[in-house]
């Protein structure tokens, strides 16, 4: 192997990564843009719902159990209407995402000692949020419930503290239940495969589309020069990149960072190697650049975005998916991002992690070095 | 001269892109009839020329009119007045040789009536009877060309542009090209042809060399091997090659001096003169002279001696 | 300097079959050092498949080759070392100045610094583009592309190189510069096989194989070639070359007849006797004609003739 050949290759890649502007904004601006808009656009948390009320009592108590779910952090009570049509427009247009109806006598009841209802309208279309929503207003209400029983009981000469139960939560990790928190440290698995895989897939086939192959193939060149070459370059930038987005991450989004700092650059560079001999290996095989993106998008990108437990949680999955996911270097990396950043694991308990990582490391690099050769058919 | 005997007529045509001056005041008459060759290399200005006449881009200045009509005014009128035949692009390789034709007799708007004897016409004349579900990429270089020839005129048409019509084709099959291009000239078609292939031009009735967007020369072959040439040429034989190259090349009344093959290529003023010169000169300088006799120039050594300066200057080509 | 006993590149019996398709059929020639050698033939006569295998990217079906003293079949990575070679389609990067262009081929073929430098720019200078270093070698004429890719080849002092149609389309004036770059250095013993489709092109050579459909038709000098054609090749002017045609396309001796675009192009069996007739005929008739001259044949006309007659001329093929 000549150091000589070797950095001819890395030094041209380089000059034409720097000269071609589409590259640059790739490996420059869209590791930014993917950190930010995963960042802020994609908010999975349930804050300030958007809930219409239709107040048929007009009473004081009424009015206190409506404050209830005004003061709760998940609803946001934006407007009072005067009939039910009006209610049922609100959820169809999607203004509201919950209703909420009082009926005529509700403090009627209350008063005489009767059970009294309060309907609750609820937008089932995305049935996640429609469950949450449930599941909250039936608290609310429920803590209204008891208010109201326990002060029957005091009014009618029952003294003493009734039993009850509650639950004491603390959250940990991730104290805010921040879903950025969640999501961003996995953009980065994503950043990776963008730039690993997409833009390397591009590097070989372009030289074939182009015809610059046919006389590199005819000097003294070896395989392992042109695979070195046209990689290390990419590496670097997208170990740069990585750093880049996690000091984003957690400067800007303020995603905490407990772990080993080392274990993060060991575990981003083994997935680096990974995701450039896969898009090494697909430069090869396709017949020229359009085939080759196509496939570095379908087998890295997609399967990083919808499998590797980066936005959707694996283990909600189907079983048959998640023996799936099991094949997917971009699980363990996602894995092990979440659990440096959020969690603080040491470093030996992300074995079972990091050992699978390492093996794709390997069986990939050896697969895209024993895959290109310098002949045409 | 009468407007109705020239099928082409092209009055200081320009066109610009930004500063480059691709065609810089091309003037021309093409009559009726005439095989016309319009003779560069890559990049000299021919496509953009020929896509000027044919109605696909706009003059920046100039005029031309094609089969009576004007190419800025009357594109449409002239585009259903011509065949276009290019090289590579003209045919649909994965479609029927059937196809193909029956495409273009809808794309020429040839009327229902004649439909039937156009097509039999164009595979008769590409020598494809029987042959029409051949799929068109499977056919050999010299057939293709033919199809696309015959697909460009079944509407046929006054004037007709080809566009490197022959390049890589073996001879046999250029020749029998060129042969039903003469007959379709005979029968009133005028054909335009462009070509960077030098010996390809001596096919044509009339050249026009260009280099740069401009016109350098105008005439028959013959016309422009022996005037538009300046000085004649001298094949010359000796040993050793090499130094007698370098000494003619500074020798007086030597032009220009280079190898060709085994043997020296000499420009001079007067051929006849220079014979018994040469022959002195190099044994004076201890060098054998085998044989030494007076060649025809090519239209390539009329090219160079047209493009490059005079008095062994040369230009630098950017 | 002692000569190589060995040619510079041989081929003996080389075949490349692709579906459907015998692109070489069995090719044997030789090229020595110091030779230019012509490989000639239309489109799909095989010329680009065989460069590809003696360049030793592309592997044989059949047959061997050696080039600069290395079998190119069994150890093609130790002939790239010797040999240079230019593809059809240019292979240099556009988007890479001429001097990076250099600079890369140069560290492929480990060329040292201190030669490096002054070999560039003898190169450069050589082919009138040391003005050019730093332009992008997109922004090249075509003329400069072929040029700059046989600066690239030659950086290394190959023994051999190969050339694929270098010319194809390039202007005139950018040939000859190319031509004369090519006869320097053969006189410095570098062996140079290059192909073209230009059978005219196929005059400058040294020597020349006309291949025809992967076969080889011929292979001798153009002059020993032009020689064995024992036929007569005629050229007639007028102004009315179909007149000419019209008049003589059934007359006696004739073997192939060519219309041009001022005459007409003949070849015949016996000129001295055929050119007396053809006037005598041609006055009879009132056809208008110039001169009916004798004309040195040309390798087309030479193809023509083998092809048509369906037959190889079984010369031998080393020179």
């Amino acid at each position: 192997m000549s150091l000589t050949r070797f950095l001819a290759v890395a030094r041209k890649e380089v000059i034409q990564i720097l000269r071609d502007s589409r590259s640059l904004i790739i490996v420059v601006i869209m590791p930014v843009i993917l950190v930010l808009l995963f960042g802020y656009g994609v908010n999975l948390d349930l804050k300030g719902l958007p809930v219409y009320v239709y107040d048929r009592d007009g009473s004081q108590q009424s009015q206190d159990l409506l404050k209830r779910f005004q003061a709760s952090e998940y609803f946001d009570v934006v407007r009072v209407v005067n009939d039910y049509s009006a209610l049922a427009r609100s959820l169809d247009d999607g203004h509201a995402k919950m209703g909420i109806v009082v009926p005529w006598d509700f403090s009627q009841r209350l008063r005489d000692g009767r059970p009294a209802e309060v309907q609750a309208l609820v937008d089932g279309t995305d049935d996640n949020t429609a469950n949450v929503l449930i599941g909250y207003a039936q608290a609310v209400v429920q803590g209204y419930s008891s208010d109201v029983q326990l002060d029957w009981l005091r009014s009618h000469g029952q003294i003493a503290q009734p039993a009850s139960v509650s639950v004491e939560t603390r959250t940990w990790y991730n104290e805010n239940l921040e879903s950025s928190a969640f999501i961003v440290p996995g953009v980065l698995a994503l950043v990776m495969s963008v730039i690993g895989a997409f833009l390397t897939s591009l590097t070989i086939s372009r030289e074939w589309e182009r015809g610059t192959m046919e006389q590199l193939i005819s000097t003294p060149v070896t395989p392992a020069e042109i695979m070195l070459g046209k990689l290390v370059p990419y590496f670097v930038i997208g170990m740069f990149d990585v750093i880049v987005c996690a000091l984003i991450a957690i400067y800007w989004f303020q995603v905490p960072f407990r772990g080993s700092f080392l274990t993060l650059l060991v575990s981003s560079a083994m997935f680096m190697v990974v995701v450039l001999s896969l898009g090494f290996f697909i430069s090869v095989i396709a017949k020229n650049q359009l085939a080759a993106s196509q496939i570095a998008l379908l087998v890295t990108f997609l399967p990083a975005f919808l499998l590797s437990g980066f936005l959707y949680a694996i283990e909600q999955m189907p079983i048959v998916l998640q023996w799936v996911t099991r094949i997917l270097p971009a699980r363990y990396y996602v894995s092990v991002l979440k659990k440096i950043f959020l969690k603080g694991t040491p470093t030996p308990l992300l074995y079972p992690d990091l050992i699978p990582l390492a093996v794709f490391t390997v069986v990939l690099a050896l697969l895209a070095t024993r895959a290109f050769h310098k002949r045409l058919v | 001269m009468p407007e109705d005997n020239n099928s082409v007529v092209i009055e200081n045509l320009v066109k610009r892109f930004g500063d480059f001056v691709a065609v810089d005041h091309i003037n021309l008459e093409i009559r009726k009839s005439e095989v016309f060759g319009f003779l560069g290399p890559n990049g000299a200005g021919k496509s953009t020329t020929i896509r000027m006449l044919c109605g696909l881009l706009t003059p920046t200045s100039g005029r031309a009119q094609v089969a009576g009509y004007d190419v800025g005014r009357e594109p449409e009128s002239v585009r259903q007045n011509i065949g276009y035949m290019s090289q590579k692009f003209s045919l649909y390789n994965d479609l029927k040789v059937i196809e193909n034709i029956r495409l273009f007799a809808g794309l020429y708007s040839v009327p229902s009536n004649k439909l039937e004897e156009r097509i039999e016409w164009a595979l008769e004349m590409a020598n494809l009877k029987g042959q029409e579900n051949l799929i068109t990429g499977t056919l050999p270089g010299g057939w293709k060309q033919r199809l696309a020839l015959g697909c460009a005129v079944l509407h046929k048409p006054p004037v007709i542009f080809l566009d490197e019509p022959t390049s890589g084709v073996d001879p046999i099959s250029r020749r029998q090209f060129w042969d039903l291009i003469h007959h379709m000239a005979e029968d009133g078609v005028t054909v335009f042809v462009t070509t960077h292939y030098m010996e390809e031009a001596e096919y044509c009735n009339r050249l026009a060399l260009i280099f740069r967007g401009q016109m350098v020369a105008l005439g028959t072959p013959s016309e422009l091997k022996q005037k538009s040439m300046k000085g004649e040429l001298l094949l010359v034989e000796c040993e050793p090659l090499g130094n007698a190259v370098e000494l003619l090349q500074s020798a007086p009344d030597v032009i220009d001096a280079a190898v060709f093959g085994n043997a020296l290529h000499l420009v001079v003023r007067d051929a006849t003169a220079a014979v018994a010169q040469v022959k002195k000169y190099l044994s004076d300088h201890s060098i054998t002279v085998g044989h030494i006799e007076k060649i025809r120039p090519s239209l390539e050594d009329v090219f160079v001696s047209l493009t490059t300066t005079s008095d062994s200057g040369k230009e630098v080509m950017a | 300097m002692t000569e190589p006993s060995q040619p510079a590149i041989v081929a003996e019996g080389l075949t490349k079959s692709f579906p459907g398709i015998l692109a070489v059929d069995h090719l044997s020639f030789d090229v020595h050092a110091g030779e230019i050698f012509g490989l000639v033939g239309p489109d799909g006569a095989g010329k680009t498949t065989t460069l590809r295998m003696l360049a030793g990217i592309m592997p044989p079906n059949d047959g061997t080759a050696s080039v600069a003293g290395f079998n190119v079949v069994h150890d093609p990575e130790g002939a790239k070392h010797h040999l240079s070679y230019m593809p059809q389609r240019f292979g240099l990067y556009e988007d890479l100045t001429v001097d990076e262009n250099i600079r890369f081929y140069a560290d492929l073929f480990g060329v040292r610094n201190t030669d490096r430098e002054e070999r560039s720019t003898q190169l450069l200078q050589a082919a009138g583009m040391k003005e050019f270093r730093n332009r992008l070698a997109g922004k090249l004429s075509g003329g400069m592309k072929q040029k700059l890719g046989l600066v690239c080849a030659l950086i290394h002092r190959p023994k051999v190189i190969l050339l694929d149609e270098p010319t194809t389309g390039v202007d005139p004036v950018s040939r000859r510069d190319f031509w004369r770059i090519l006869y320097e250095l053969s006189s410095e013993g570098v062996a140079i096989l290059t192909s073209t489709a230009y059978l005219d092109e196929a005059e400058r050579c040294h020597r020349v194989a006309l291949l025809h459909q992967g076969k080889l038709l011929f292979c001798d000098t153009p002059a020993s070639l032009k020689g064995k054609l024992r036929k007569g090749v005629l050229s007639i002017t007028s102004s009315e070359p179909r007149g000419l045609r019209d008049q003589l396309s059934g007359a006696g001796g004739i073997s192939s007849l060519v219309l041009t675009g001022d005459g007409l192009h003949v070849v015949v069996d016996d000129a001295a006797r055929r050119i007396p007739e053809f006037e005598a005929q041609l006055n009879r008739a009132h056809v208008p004609f110039d001169t009916i001259q004798q004309v040195t044949p040309t390798i087309e006309d030479l193809f023509v003739d083998a092809v048509s007659s369906g037959r190889d001329s079984g010369t031998s093929s080393h020179a």
